[in-house]
């Protein structure tokens, strides 16, 4: 859980799974904030010495779906390619993003994720920003 | 939510939600419980899933339940949803994202006395031989025409490289190999994933259990299974790593769009499906049948493995240390199966979520030794509980689409269960109590304790007051392997 009050995450219970509630100011933060978490759940160290970057672009169909597609795309990468990142910057237009991601070789990992699910999926727009629960199957 | 309130009871082990609770119902849930087990549910929202789940179109008769139920995404865990064969619907959320993930059952007739000493240097061995942990690679390493055969062939192509006998074949739900599988209905992306995990654990509630069969139920079924009180087993709970996570993420994407073009509404998204004689029903069929015929291929390999671990350790040192499969089975999976529906006998796809299938004697599905007695269903325990070995028995097919129960079922989330359990005290307290663990991590294991499960005999005892599955035998672990 971060300290911050104006983005963050929050783990919830679940029973058998893993689901966190997550806000920020606004859509791009977001994704930002929910892959942190979903790096955080996974329990995920870097090995610094092995610095990488990556671009990708992607598109969904709405809101949710690009908030899927994005973090399934770091689980991909993930798993195929040992990485992670620390420091993500986003473009978003529409239902498509561009994606600036730096990070590392993934040095220790403590939990497997094995998807990003859409089960109650919504992001909601409170005054202050917005809000999403996840839940991840691991 | 629904409440105690909504439920009536048809008997002190089966309860029904009726259709009409929720305007969008289209058909009753029917669930298997005791009524302690039907309060302690109500503290999560499975039931909740399991009447969202009676809402898909073409379901072909109610939602069941099973009394492991526990929330889970979509469908609860422990849920068992038949549709309409082709013109109903398949939804690749209800068969969950570890395709195929399953239990094998291998026996002996090695004496637990005999095997004592050697318990030690087995669980080195076996934790040796069997890759676990969180992404680990294997030690096949698959080419793509290779994976291919794979998906096609499933423990069969295991067979063709002299990885498995012709009766560890027969003793597997469909012989280890779902016909009508299209590997080339599977992503360039998850056969990235796919190509060097195969005869891997993984992570998370898979295990590898050494186990001695401690109490028989039924003598004359246990004989025909090879199973000897006072003889070790070895089971292995395990499914299609990030091959079938990678599929069903796929295709529960691409399904977002195939809602709307067939015009199907939900009160979930991770529930969405296609019908099956649509082109994009049909191809997650295709491909959700590959990776079911992978994680049967990974179970043979790990078995397979494992053989060579009671080799090196037992050989010459004990006669008869082989191990022989008692059987394999699935419990997350969509199998194209006949059922009689309101006295008629209708072809559907049972969506089985945390559900294995427990068809009754006579059926001709399963091997000929076990035409009398039903076919097995493996039920493991929660770690350091027992396991139990169990028949289908006529009326499950009746009552669950040929369905039992698959395991204990969680009562606490991990976080919970992280909370109340440190795992290097879970781990002195398994190992006093004479069990051998082999974990990737503590935490891990303070996930996994016993405590974050129901108690798995009474969930034993739900399935066969019902009627649905017999005993046969109640197993007790010896030593634990974990990723």
């Amino acid at each position: 859980m971060t300290d911050e009050k104006e983005l963050g995450f929050i783990e919830l219970q679940h029973t058998a799974d893993r689901a966190v509630r997550v806000w920020a100011p606004d859509y791009p933060a977001l994704l930002i904030q929910s892959a942190r978490a979903m790096y955080e759940i996974a329990g995920i160290l870097l090995d610094q010495d092995c610095k990488v970057e990556r671009m990708v672009e992607l598109a969904a169909s709405d809101d949710e779906s690009l908030l899927v597609v994005f973090l399934s795309e770091l689980l991909f990468l993930q798993e195929t390619e040992n990485l992670a990142f620390n420091k993500i910057r986003l473009r978003v237009s529409g239902f498509e993003l561009q994606a600036w991601l730096s990070g590392a070789k993934i040095k220790e990992q403590a939990k497997e994720i094995k998807a990003v699910t859409y089960h109650n999926l919504n992001i909601n727009r409170l005054p202050q920003g917005l809000e999403v629960t996840i839940v991840f199957d691991v | 939510m629904v409440s105690l309130k909504d439920l009536r009871k048809v008997s002190d082990y089966e309860w029904e939600i009726p259709s009409t609770l929720r305007e969008d119902m289209r058909v009753a849930v029917r669930i298997f419980a005791t009524r302690q087990i039907l309060e302690a549910v109500m503290n999560d929202r499975s039931l909740e899933q399991a009447v969202n789940v009676a809402t898909l179109p073409g379901l072909a008769g109610n939602v069941v339940v099973m009394p492991d139920m526990h929330q889970g995404y979509g469908f609860p865990i422990g849920g068992i949803a038949a549709t309409l064969y082709p013109e109903g619907v398949i939804s690749p959320g209800g068969i969950g994202y570890d395709i195929n993930c399953g239990v094998r059952l291998l026996g002996s007739f090695i004496s637990v006395d005999l095997a004592e000493p050697y318990l030690d240097s087995l669980a080195v061995a076996l934790d040796h031989a069997c890759p676990s942990g969180v992404g680990k690679e294997g030690l096949f390493h698959l080419s793509a025409s290779e994976l291919d055969q794979v998906c096609l062939l499933g423990a069969r192509w295991a067979f063709q490289k002299g990885l498995a006998s012709e009766q560890d074949l027969q003793r597997t739900e469909e012989e280890g190999c779902l016909k009508g599988a299209m590997p080339d209905k599977v992503s360039p992306r998850a056969k990235a994933r796919g190509r060097d995990q195969l005869g891997t654990l993984g992570s998370g509630n898979h295990f590898l259990e050494v186990e001695v069969v401690e109490q028989i139920f039924d003598a004359k079924a246990a004989q025909k299974m090879g199973l000897q009180e006072g003889c070790l087993a070895l089971m292995i709970h395990c499914g299609s790593r990030g091959f079938g996570h990678q599929i069903c993420t796929d295709y529960v994407q691409e399904f977002q769009s195939a809602v709307r073009r067939y015009d199907i509404h939900l009160p979930d998204r991770e529930l969405v499906c296609a019908p099956l004689n649509s082109p994009e029903g049909a191809a997650y069929l295709g491909a959700m049948r590959a990776a079911a015929n992978y994680a049967f291929a990974n179970r043979q390999l790990l078995a397979h493995q494992a053989r060579k671990a009671f080799e090196e350790v037992f050989a010459g040192k004990i006669q008869r240390w082989h191990l022989h499969q008692v059987y394999d089975v699935a419990h997350n999976i969509g199998k194209v199966e006949t059922h009689s529906v309101r006295d008629h006998s209708v072809k559907v796809c049972v969506h089985r979520k945390g559900a294995t299938r427990a068809f009754g004697p006579g059926s001709r599905e399963i091997p000929p030794e076990y035409q009398s007695i039903g076919q097995p269903v493996l039920v493991p325990g929660s770690m350091g509980t027992s396991s139990w070995v169990l028949v289908g028995a006529a009326e499950s097919m009746d009552k669950s689409f040929g369905s039992s129960c698959h395991g204990a079922g969680r009562v606490l989330s991990r976080s919970q269960a992280k909370k109340q359990v440190r795992g290097d005290q879970l781990r002195s307290r398994l190992e006093a109590g004479g069990i051998h663990i082999r974990a990737g991590s503590l935490p891990g294991l303070a996930e996994e304790a016993p405590e974050a499960y129901k108690d798995v005999d009474e969930v034993v005892e739900t399935v066969c007051g019902a009627g649905i599955a017999r005993k046969v035998a109640r197993l007790r672990p010896l030593i634990v392997i974990k990723g």
